[in-house]
């Protein structure tokens, strides 16, 4: 393993009953940069993070992180894997039986051993980083709208300070100006962390703006990768027909 | 050909079976984790304490209504009933053995499988389904532990003090009916109440009370966890954890019954 990667995927499997998902996927992620992962809809993005994250149990192959290995680890490593990433799910997943600086604070409160009065001080602060004011910390998740949902998910998964942040098609489902902000965001937070972060999305304009480098996955496979510049250029079929949304090309989509 | 036909025949027949074994499995196993991680740290004092009350508190109402109409049918069927033998006197007894070894505890976690368990399997089905329970794993926070294992706690811990409850407020229904509708003198219903009293027929009540409380919690917790594909999976995993539950609670008052009384 090379000193320069955060994250080595070798040769992963994974498949539920005959589908298979992932099938041989090669992957290095760098130490500080951000990698989006490019792919249509059920091509496996999730999967892919979930098995880094050790929530599933790929047949076949390795991840490192850190030079250390995921794939079968038991519970105990697996949470001092978790203490050091941060995840922003794609619906948010806020714990709605807790109020928002409780859910931004929650690790803190948790594991961290912070009391009360210093773990909401903090919440507030990692709050203001994601542009909420102070008066969003006491209400309930429920309570708030799509975007404020994402930056409320953005701050618990920074409040940490995570190395490694995983990011959920971060900008699904909100409008164009508010996908622009938590681009932002997401940029000036990892960038404040020095974290690497792994982002998946089907969002171009998202992929442009937040990405060192761009991987395309394909049929469980990484069909191409490299920079936003180099992208631009590629004549790679599958990656042209994705970055042009067209219908015709390599890519069947299964209806 | 035939043979085709009756290999095809034992697949048909066999896949359901294999399905069953395999959740009866994995039912298993949950079980166990469930009872391995209720005896290891860390412990989440706050989430039993809320499941506590929960389970607890907020089930008194029902608890109380279900066992007082209890107490007082059984004094009214038993009167009339016994009256064919002339053994009228013996309400009071009947009472006492009806309610606190079977009425207590076997209504009263059919009402708190029905308030309960399905509360249970709707949040975590609900969590399950929006990703909760993954973001729990990724806060370095193990989601068994923090949402299974206290509500297994507060069931086990909760359901006998409901049922000892249960036990009181349905004696005295019988107390009410006995007194002011069937004429007895209250002090010798009472006496009658006193002198029966054996500590057998508490503590049997108590222990199935335990085992109900547990039930309800597993159930709950169980289909909750393992639900799947949103609004529809959660629905469907609150009617299993009641109606699993429910028959559960039945089958395990026999087996009970059975154990302490067969002889």
């Amino acid at each position: 393993m090379s000193e320069e990667n955060k994250i080595e995927i070798r040769n992963l499997h994974k498949s539920f009953g005959k589908k298979i998902v992932l099938d041989g996927i090669d992957l290095d992620i760098r130490k500080g940069e951000s990698l989006v992962v490019i792919g249509g809809s059920g091509t496996g993005k999730s999967v892919l993070i979930k098995c880094i994250q050790g929530l599933l149990r790929p047949e076949e192959g390795s991840i490192l992180v850190d030079g250390e290995e995921v794939v079968g680890i038991d519970e105990e490593q697996k949470e001092k894997l978790h203490s050091k990433m941060g995840m922003l799910f794609q619906g948010g997943a806020l714990f709605d039986s807790l109020s928002v600086w409780e859910n931004v604070a929650f690790d803190l409160l948790e594991n961290k051993g912070y009391d009360k009065r210093s773990a909401k001080n903090e919440a507030i602060r990692v709050l203001r980083q994601v542009g909420l004011a102070p008066d969003v910390a006491d209400l309930s998740p429920s309570e708030l709208s799509g975007g404020m949902q994402k930056r409320v998910g953005l701050a618990r998964a920074i409040a940490s300070k995570p190395e490694i942040i995983f990011f959920d098609e971060p900008t699904t489902g909100l409008d164009p100006i508010m996908s622009d902000v938590i681009n932002d965001l997401i940029i000036e937070s990892v960038k404040g962390l020095g974290a690497t972060a792994l982002t998946i999305t089907h969002d171009m304009a998202s992929a442009r703006k937040i990405a060192d480098r761009v991987a395309m996955l394909y049929k469980g496979k990484i069909v191409w990768q490299g920079t936003v510049k180099e992208m631009d250029k590629t004549t790679n079929e599958y990656v042209v027909q994705f970055i042009n949304g067209s219908s015709q090309g390599p890519i069947k989509v299964e209806v | 050909m035939i043979l085709i036909k009756i290999q095809k025949f034992l697949r048909r027949q066999g896949k359901p079976l294999v399905a069953f074994i395999s959740r009866l499995g994995e039912f298993s196993l949950f079980v166990a984790q469930a009872i391995y991680n209720c005896l290891t740290p860390p412990f989440y004092f706050r989430n039993l304490g809320r499941q506590i009350a929960d389970i607890g508190f907020y089930s008194l109402p029902v608890v109380g209504l279900t066992t007082i109409f209890a107490g007082m049918v059984i004094a009214l069927q038993s009167y009339s009933g016994f009256a064919r033998f002339g053994a009228e006197s013996a309400v009071a007894s009947v009472v006492l053995i009806s309610v606190t070894r079977e009425l207590a505890p076997v209504l009263s976690a059919l009402m708190v499988a029905g308030r309960i368990g399905a509360a249970m399997a709707a949040e975590i089905g609900t969590m399950r389904v929006t990703e909760q329970i993954d973001a729990l794993t990724t806060l370095s926070t193990n989601p068994f532990k923090y949402l299974v294992t206290p509500r297994i706690l507060a069931g086990l811990i909760v359901m006998p003090l409901l049922v000892l409850i249960g036990d009181v407020i349905g004696i005295f229904g019988g107390y009410v009916v006995g007194v002011y509708k069937l004429g007895f003198n209250p002090a010798n219903y009472v006496n009658a109440t006193l002198q029966d009293l054996q500590p057998i027929d508490i503590t049997t009540g108590l222990v199935k009370a335990a085992v109900f409380g547990f039930i309800i919690s597993i159930m709950g917790c169980y289909n909750g966890y393992k639900s799947k594909g949103g609004a529809q999976g959660v629905g469907t995993a609150t009617t299993n954890a009641v109606v699993s539950a429910s028959i559960l609670i039945l089958i395990f008052n026999y087996i009970i019954t059975e154990l302490f009384f067969s002889k």
